[in-house]
């Protein structure tokens, strides 16, 4: 019975998806009070019977109903409790109710914490959410009910969850990066509602910044936790792959990236409406293209038995429907949107739109590649697959254009800026990154290196100057304010908004990020190599001793473990357990790597396939500064989050349009 | 020309360079990274280049493994059923290489028509699979993703 | 409309291309292996049967037109195209054999035993050699093979109405007047 109900709860947020897609907006149209009043009731029931719904299938999850099709598929038995509740959304169907569900989450919040807009415009974003919500309960229902069973007779035990997505990362990754794809449909949604009712002003680029800001973090943390959970998951030590579903998720975050400082200018300066409609358009468009990428299997076609071409057909329609009306829409309407602001040609707004462009620009390249597959398989039959020296190549020269922007453009004014300033400010920190970047080269151990060419030399030089410029400003503005006010240094503290503490963290989180790519391609040590028990290694300044084997029987896997000792060279040891497991019931076998973090390096070894004469290939790598990229990413997601806590943004009822009481 | 105008030129023609240098960035780079595929029947009829970074696919032919005693050094046979193909390696080989499984491998084909291979991917005969896991599975290398190599 | 106007449509434009792109990708089904093997004759094997003491080659597919549709009991999609295949060996006067893909010989025989045997009979196939000769990826695959035992079409993934009727059956009957006609002949 439960998964019946859960089914027929899910039907039921269904129909009030409809409603919402469509009386409150007619409510608008009509000027009926009472249709416009609906969006905040039906909102909070959609929520509640999808929450029912998948409440209903972790419960199918929890008490092992193997007679639902996708519980026998995705769980078993043996599987600990922790792993069989997320196993709910670790396989197509489920992970598409989890996107509803967010999608759901996501609206409700907006009616919640939108009560001071004007109650139309209001009423219009929900609307349009709730449409997006339409399509993707459509696509459930017609194509990927979860809750179908196998019946009259069912199997006794569950197929299992794929070994790979037993962990912590499954746990954490895939909702984080859905509340950022699903986060866009809000800013999305007011760039619609905007473009309908021809009000694109300054108050409706304050409204979409927090939504904008916080669909931002959580993609932010998504990409982080994907790029960590594949480093110490997947056994190879690397952390970006540059494949499809990757290249998906950044491609909305370079666009939502734009999107953020674009709604600033529009904000501030009134300037670039038409320009930041599109980016928000796009911005959530390419969430959508990411979903259909990933899950129509175009791309990844080698799971025949995944793909299925009708749920390819819905997702396309589905696309061309949602993205096709938005973009008439835009091309329609657009010309009714007009920026007024004068600025001249050196000024922040300038500056703002060349990074704009540069992000666009990098989309545009990731978009390329990842279709190019496609397009030249579709124009002259052949195969190939773009490798990651393609986005490397391209990606590297415009890092460095994009790093010094972002030093300048704090750094320079609204409207019209002088130039002469500009020079005597950076003089200093462009010389302490000089001297600082010069000293460790010379320190380090240049026979490591692997390639070190100008364009590392130059990043890591540009992101340091961008992190210490970034402290001078911060130590400028206290200075400034002491001399000013005559208050202490904590007031001075108090006196900058969060908006700007929010910048300064998430540029600093760029500028480490950045350095830890560079430090981490250039001087990574990577060796396979054919080790026998007492064999002894020397890389990257440690010893590595193999001392042996040892098996091991858990719940659900058994384990191969080896013992390598480490030895530093301040002749410390301590033992890595790197293991080999193997999955019976799905007759699968897994790398489990060991990794000895640390703030300056890894050391991560994984365990190859067995040798003869009691030998294994083993990979060993030593990764210098590798944690600093997932230390930037956290950083720049925290700093949008601080950024949204602005009090700018707790806006009063807004009075001015008359609408809203 | 007044000055709206002047600066409205410069703000086009930084865009427009900026543009056509990306543009001309990726044509070079994409010309330069694109791996074609070929299969051992491909390769035999000798339409694949030598000397130039390719991807072959097929199945590892039964008992064609041999290992060198003292190192990780390893070659094998990928077939198609019609012509194959000798795979030298000296890499950590993935979770899932096995003899009859298929695999899609990356790197050269020397003048003596010996593929020497930079990375091996192998493909996962599991049933059923969602796509995110297919994605992560290759990503470890236990799959591949132009998967369907012509067989 | 002005210059201006029209080039707030590029966007649209754009996507239009890309979902063309998508369109055509999608048809390319990415789920079609063509396989090596296609007319070509059913591979030679001597092997046992899934019943015990069964020793079955290749001769024995040979003399109608028929499927053979590779299984496991380790796959959870052949359970769900099990009752479609049990629906066509009732419904259609066709051969169905099986091909028992690295299974486990007393696990299998309890499935047919539950489920229901569609199967004229099923080779077991334990070390997947055979599966090898064909070019099996992995379950289900179904083969169709002509009355003279060639491979005639390979299909990836279930078989279910939908495929069955659209795809294989058109296949079937076709193959299935050729034959009679050469008899009249």
């Amino acid at each position: 019975m439960i998964p019946e109900i859960g089914h027929f709860a899910l039907i039921l947020s269904f129909c009030f998806s409809i409603a919402l897609g469509v009386l409150p907006m007619l409510g608008v149209y009509q000027k009926n009070t009472l249709l416009i009043w609906l969006a905040g009731p039906l909102v909070a029931a959609q929520l509640v019977f999808i929450a029912i719904s998948f409440a209903l299938l972790t419960w199918s999850f929890a008490v092992d109903d193997f007679s639902v099709i996708y519980v026998a598929s995705n769980s078993n038995r043996a599987l600990p409790m922790v792993y069989k509740v997320t196993a709910v959304w670790g396989a197509h169907e489920g992970s598409l109710l989890l996107w509803v569900l967010i999608l759901s989450g996501w609206a409700f919040a907006v009616g919640y914490f939108s009560r001071n807009l004007p109650n139309d415009i209001r009423a219009m974003v929900l609307s349009i959410m709730g449409l997006v919500s339409v399509g993707f309960q459509l696509f459930l229902l017609y194509s990927s009910n979860p809750f179908l069973r196998f019946l009259p007779d069912f199997p006794l035990d569950g197929n299992d969850l794929n070994p790979l997505l037993q962990d912590f990362g499954l746990i954490v990754h895939p909702p984080m990066l859905y509340a950022g794809y699903v986060g866009f449909s809000v800013a999305f949604s007011f760039a619609i509602a905007a473009l309908l009712s021809g009000r694109l002003d300054a108050s409706w680029a304050r409204w979409s910044r927090p939504w904008t800001n916080i669909a931002w973090v959580f993609l932010t943390l998504g990409i982080t936790l994907g790029s960590w959970w594949a480093y110490y998951e997947l056994g190879w030590g690397g952390w970006w792959f540059w494949d499809p579903v990757e290249n998906a998720s950044l491609m909305p975050w370079l666009v939502g990236t734009a999107l953020l400082h674009s709604l600033a200018v529009t904000e501030k300066r009134g300037a670039f409406k038409s320009w930041t409609v599109l980016l928000a358009i796009s911005a959530f468009s390419l969430s959508l293209l990411g979903t259909f990428l990933v899950r129509s299997g175009v791309l990844t076609s080698v799971h025949a038995f995944a793909v299925d071409p009708e749920r390819g057909m819905f997702i396309l329609v589905f696309l061309a429907v949602v993205i096709g009306t938005s973009l008439i829409i835009y091309a329609v309407r657009a010309p009714t949107v007009k920026s007024y602001a004068v600025f001249e040609l050196f000024s922040r707004e300038t500056l703002l739109l060349l990074n704009n462009v540069l992000l666009i620009v990098a989309t545009m390249t990731v978009l390329l590649g990842t279709f190019y597959p496609l397009i030249y398989e579709a124009t002259t039959g052949g195969k190939i697959s773009v490798g990651p020296p393609y986005f490397n190549l391209i990606f590297a020269p415009l890092i460095l254009l994009v790093l010094p922007l972002m030093t300048l453009v704090p750094q320079i004014f609204w409207k019209r800026s002088p130039t002469t300033d500009l020079i005597k400010k950076n003089i200093i920190p462009l010389l302490c990154s000089f001297i600082l970047c010069a000293g460790l080269w010379i320190s380090s151990d240049l026979e490591a290196t692997n390639e070190l060419n100008i364009q590392i030399i130059l990043a890591v030089l540009f992101a340091t100057w961008l992190f210490i410029a970034l402290i001078k400003d911060l130590v400028g503005k206290l200075v400034s304010y002491k001399k000013a006010h005559q208050g202490s240094v904590f007031d001075g503290i108090r006196s900058l908004t969060l908006g700007y503490y929010g910048m300064l963290l998430a540029h600093a989180g760029i500028a480490i990020c950045v350095i830890g790519v560079a430090v981490v391609s250039v001087y990574s040590v990577d060796k396979d190599l054919r080790l026998a028990p007492g064999d002894l290694v020397e890389m990257g300044g440690y010893q590595f001793e193999f001392k042996g084997l040892s098996q091991t029987k858990q719940a659900n896997y058994t384990a191969l473990t080896a013992n390598i000792e480490v030895t530093n060279e301040a002749g410390e040891r301590w033992i890595m357990k790197p293991e080999k497991r193997t999955y019976p019931v799905r007759q699968s076998q897994m790398t489990e790597a060991a990794i000895d973090a640390g703030f300056f390096r890894d050391l991560y070894l994984a365990l190859g396939e067995p040798l003869t004469k009691g030998a294994w290939s083993v990979r060993i790598q030593v990764k210098p500064l590798v944690r600093w990229l997932w230390l930037g990413g956290l950083l720049m997601a925290f700093g949008g989050f601080i950024a949204t806590l602005d009090r700018r943004y707790r806006a009063k009822k807004v009075t001015a349009s008359g609408v809203g009481i | 020309m007044n000055a709206v105008h002047k600066k409205r030129l410069i703000i086009v023609i930084v865009g427009v360079a900026v543009f056509s240098a990306a543009a001309a960035l990726v044509l070079y780079a994409l010309n330069e990274n694109i791996n074609l595929f070929y299969s051992p029947t491909q390769v035999a009829e000798g339409e694949a280049p030598v000397n130039k970074r390719i991807r072959v696919g097929g199945m590892v032919a039964e008992g064609s493994v041999e290992r060198e005693p003292d190192s990780l050094k390893i070659q094998f046979t990928v077939t198609d059923y019609e012509n194959s193909l000798i795979v030298h390696y000296d890499r950590v080989l993935p979770d899932l290489f096995r003899e009859g499984q298929g695999i899609v491998a990356t790197g050269k084909l020397d003048d003596k028509g010996r593929f020497q291979a930079s990375e091996v991917l192998a493909k996962h005969d599991e049933n059923y699979m969602p796509p995110e896991v297919s994605d992560m599975l290759k990503k470890q290398g236990a799959n591949a993703s132009e998967a369907a190599p012509k067989l | 409309m002005n210059s201006k106007r029209l080039r707030l449509f590029l966007p649209l434009i754009g996507f239009v291309v890309v979902c063309g792109f998508l369109y055509r990708g999608l048809m390319l089904e990415p789920s079609k292996l063509p396989s090596a093997l296609v007319g070509k004759a059913f591979p030679e094997f001597s092997m046992p049967g899934l019943k015990q003491g069964q020793q079955l080659d290749q001769s024995m597919l040979i003399g109608q037109v028929a499927l053979v549709n590779v299984w496991a009991t380790w796959c959870p999609s052949c359970r769900a195209e099990h009752r479609f295949l049990n629906q066509i060996a009732e419904q259609f006067d066709m051969p169905i054999y099986g091909l028992n893909y690295k299974d486990d010989r007393g696990k299998a025989v309890q499935w047919l035993a539950r489920l229901g045997n569609p199967y004229r009979f099923s080779v077991f196939d334990e070390e997947g050699s055979l599966g090898i000769d064909l070019g099996v990826y992995g379950a289900p695959e179904t083969f169709v093979i002509d009355h003279n035992g060639m491979i005639r079409y390979k299909h990836v993934g279930v078989v279910d109405m939908q495929v069955w009727r659209e795809l294989l059956l058109p296949l079937v009957e076709e193959l299935q007047l050729a034959a009679d006609q050469k008899v009249i002949q």
